[in-house]
């Protein structure tokens, strides 16, 4: 390095990191390029005030030039007509006052796809700021014999060019080095804005001229790619299509109950010994039993679940990778329309089996306010991860780990079942608020590109699972935990009195809070026991059987924490059981479900409309599940 | 470019054009009273799609229920849309006369 550039450097530093933006058309590869720069630098918040995600990672450049790069919502124009493209135009205007206004626009563009990708690079251009076109997938343009000339392109657009690869090793080497002459130059972001949202007719001689610029410079093969069409006349065939999605999904759920075992086994009895070594070191008293019962039992009860979230994120990332979502949202439209729902609702809904949280955010890709109340009312009666734990744990206590025609586990049967349950009875109930509550007279557009099918990009899912577990992890080391340390609390005080006959707990605050409820839940076949540990569910969820492991181990001693499901199966009846997974069928949500609705629809009735609703349900599905059993003898 | 298409060949809405249909854009015109938004703003959708006067497209998929919705193929890009929509977008067949 010469001496006048390590000046230059240094003068570099001494102005802070460049900030640099990726805006880019929904499918361009976008977020496959962010994480191929940003790497594990990468840090996932939200907006302020607003639910939508911010993504945001530090690169250095080959000169070593540090850049902020910030990955903004996908959108095909900055009209911004849904909250994540309010964001995208707020900071591509530098309107956004919580955000540096962008020093460089890059513009992701799928390099197979340009048209709609060029149209926005012209209305880019009308903000002022300085601009760069990025061409990534350009190895599976040129493997398709699509020939770009990048010079001019260039001088047609007026704006520079690079090529890249995000999904290839050395694929943004290119970029790299165009970004690292862009930030040691001088970028002035302070041209002159003329933008102002496009009316139909400058959206036509926008269009017009793109395509212009495509026939000057881009030489397209005379037969277009036809291995993704070949591979939907099946996959979108009307009767294979739909049976292939159903066979997805089953084998989904499926490999959630029964890969995930071995993991979780080993997770368990890991923290059984380490309750016990903690057992055997630490005096006998309330801090042993703290840290056995409460931290100890309390965390790794949550912790053990973490395999089949990671396997049901894994499926979820891989389909949306390979570009199967919007082709699942093809073939549901009709059907979920029936009952009221978008095409779209379909990617929020299935994202909900994961968790509400995240499907309830994703229903921000429906534009029409009707259509995103409804799917945020049913979106947590899909059954989310954090039923997996209370599904398994009656489910492995009562039902046989026997196999129907010898492949199919039981088990598994059963707990498709309570999946199958959640999903018609969320049709059922947007049935029922369409065309009784939020009547209206029209039904909204639905429009979506599907794109060209890829292999997924083993990095980025790796990191995307990275991510959800760090989220999952963070959420049973705070939340989870405390709620653990409360439960014991209230299931360990007041002490009893000294020559007390019977077990501790029933002198304890969850004895008396139970059977404060017990006259409520009685009829539904629920004891005292699962009273306490649903007080805690609402918090989250899985927290119900960690609760359950709290108030049976302390009841019982230590042999019967070490089985919940064996003190379960040897406490509650069959028709207790059943009532049980009927409840959590509707199970009144988590309060960080309920906070996100409030967030989402900005108001607490419709959070106070979906809690009460759901609690209602959860209590007339227990009821009769219950008094069906008891009348078939299983009381 | 629609001088480009057959004068024999009708315009009809794509909503009505079966698997298969190959075809160009004449006109999009949007009806005002047949759907949830605004027609203009049906309109700037659909335009930001892609669809634009003269651009050549084919329906590749029909949806499994009342053959509904369609994937079209414009240019390079697939877009499925339901019918009613589809509506809007006036077509010229360029299907080979059989």
């Amino acid at each position: 390095m010469s001496a006048i550039e390590s000046t230059r450097m240094s003068a570099q530093t001494d102005i802070g990191p460049r900030h640099f933006a990726l805006v880019g058309t929904p499918n361009s590869g976008k977020t496959a390029l962010f994480n191929a720069l940003t790497g594990s630098r990468q840090k996932v918040a939200n907006y302020p005030g607003v639910t939508v995600e911010r993504k945001a990672g530090i690169l250095q450049t080959p000169s070593g030039h540090s850049v902020y790069l910030i990955d903004l919502p996908g959108t095909y124009s900055l009209r911004g007509r849904s909250p994540d493209e309010e964001i995208t135009r707020d900071v591509v205007l530098g309107r956004l006052a919580s955000e540096t206004p962008p020093d460089l626009l890059l513009c992701i563009a799928d390099a197979t796809n340009l048209r709609v990708a060029l149209r926005l690079v012209i209305e880019l251009k009308r903000v002022g700021r300085p601009l760069m076109l990025v061409l990534n997938m350009i190895d599976i343009a040129r493997r398709r014999g699509i020939e770009i000339d990048l010079e001019r392109l260039s001088a047609a657009l007026g704006v520079p060019v690079v090529t890249s690869t995000a999904v290839r090793r050395g694929g943004t080497e290119e970029l790299l080095r165009r970004m690292d002459e862009l930030a040691a130059g001088a970028l002035d972001p302070s041209g002159e804005n003329t933008w102002k949202p496009p009316t139909a007719g400058e959206l036509r001689a926008a269009q017009r001229e793109a395509d212009r610029v495509i026939a000057a410079a881009v030489g397209i093969p005379a037969r277009p790619d036809t291995v993704s069409a070949r591979v939907d006349a099946v996959l979108l065939h009307p009767v294979a299509g739909l049976f292939i999605l159903l066979c997805v999904l089953f084998v989904m759920f499926q490999a959630v109950f029964a890969w995930a075992r071995p993991i979780m086994d080993l997770i368990s009895s890991g923290f059984d010994a380490l309750g016990v070594a903690v057992h055997d070191v630490l005096p006998e008293g309330l801090l042993q039993s703290f840290i056995q019962n409460g931290v100890i039992a309390g965390v790794g009860s949550v912790i053990v679940f973490l395999p089949q979230i990671l396997i049901l994120f894994l499926f979820i990332l891989l389909l949306e990778d390979l570009g199967y979502m919007g082709r699942a949202a093809f073939l549901m439209d009709r059907i979920m329309g029936g009952a009221g729902l978008h095409g779209r609702a379909f990617i929020p809904l299935l994202s909900s089996f994961a968790c509400a949280i995240p499907g309830i955010m994703a229903t921000r890709v429906i534009d029409n306010r009707r259509d995103r109340l409804t799917t945020i009312l049913v979106a947590p009666l899909m059954t989310c991860s954090a039923r997996i734990p209370v599904y398994t744990l009656i489910i492995s206590a009562f039902v046989p780990a026997t196999y129907v025609w010898g492949w199919v586990s039981l088990q598994g049967l059963v707990m498709f079942g309570l999946y199958v349950a959640g999903i018609v009875s969320a049709l059922a109930v947007s049935f029922v608020a369409k065309h009784f509550f939020l009547r209206e007279n029209y039904t909204p557009p639905f429009m979506l590109e599907l794109p060209a099918y890829k292999l997924p990009n083993v990095r980025s899912v790796v990191l995307g699972l990275y991510t959800r577990a760090k989220i999952f992890l963070q959420r049973a080391g705070t939340t989870i935990f405390s709620m653990m340390v409360l439960i014991w609390f209230l299931a360990s005080f007041p002490r009893p009195p000294d020559g007390a006959e019977g077990p501790a707990i029933d002198y304890s605050l969850a004895a008396m809070i139970g059977d404060a409820l017990e006259p409520v839940l009685a009829p539904v076949g629920f004891n005292w026991q699962i009273t306490v540990a649903l007080i805690p569910g609402m918090a989250a969820r899985e927290v119900a059987v960690a609760a359950l492991g709290t108030v049976y181990s302390i009841e019982g001693g230590k042999e019967a924490a070490e089985q919940i499901g064996q003190a379960l199966a040897s406490k509650w009846s069959l028709a207790t059981a059943l009532a049980m997974l009927a409840w959590y069928i509707f199970a009144p949500q988590c309060a960080s479900t309920l906070a996100v609705i409030r967030r989402e629809t900005g108001s607490w009735r419709w959070m106070a409309i979906t809690f009460c609703y759901m609690l209602a349900l959860a209590y007339l599905a227990a009821f009769i599940t219950y008094n069906i059993a008891v009348a078939l003898g299983a009381g | 470019m629609t001088d480009t298409a057959p004068l024999t060949a009708p315009a009809i809405p794509l909503g009505q054009a079966d698997r298969g249909f190959c075809g160009r854009i004449n006109a999009i015109h949007v009806r005002e009273d047949a759907h949830g938004l605004a027609a203009p703003e049906i309109e700037t959708r659909l335009l930001e799609l892609g669809f634009v006067e003269g651009a050549e497209i084919k329906v590749l998929h029909e949806g499994p229920i009342g053959r509904d919705p369609i994937a079209v193929r414009i240019n390079d890009t697939t877009i499925a849309l339901r019918r009613r929509e589809a509506m809007a977008i006036v077509v010229t067949s360029l299907n080979p006369p059989e």
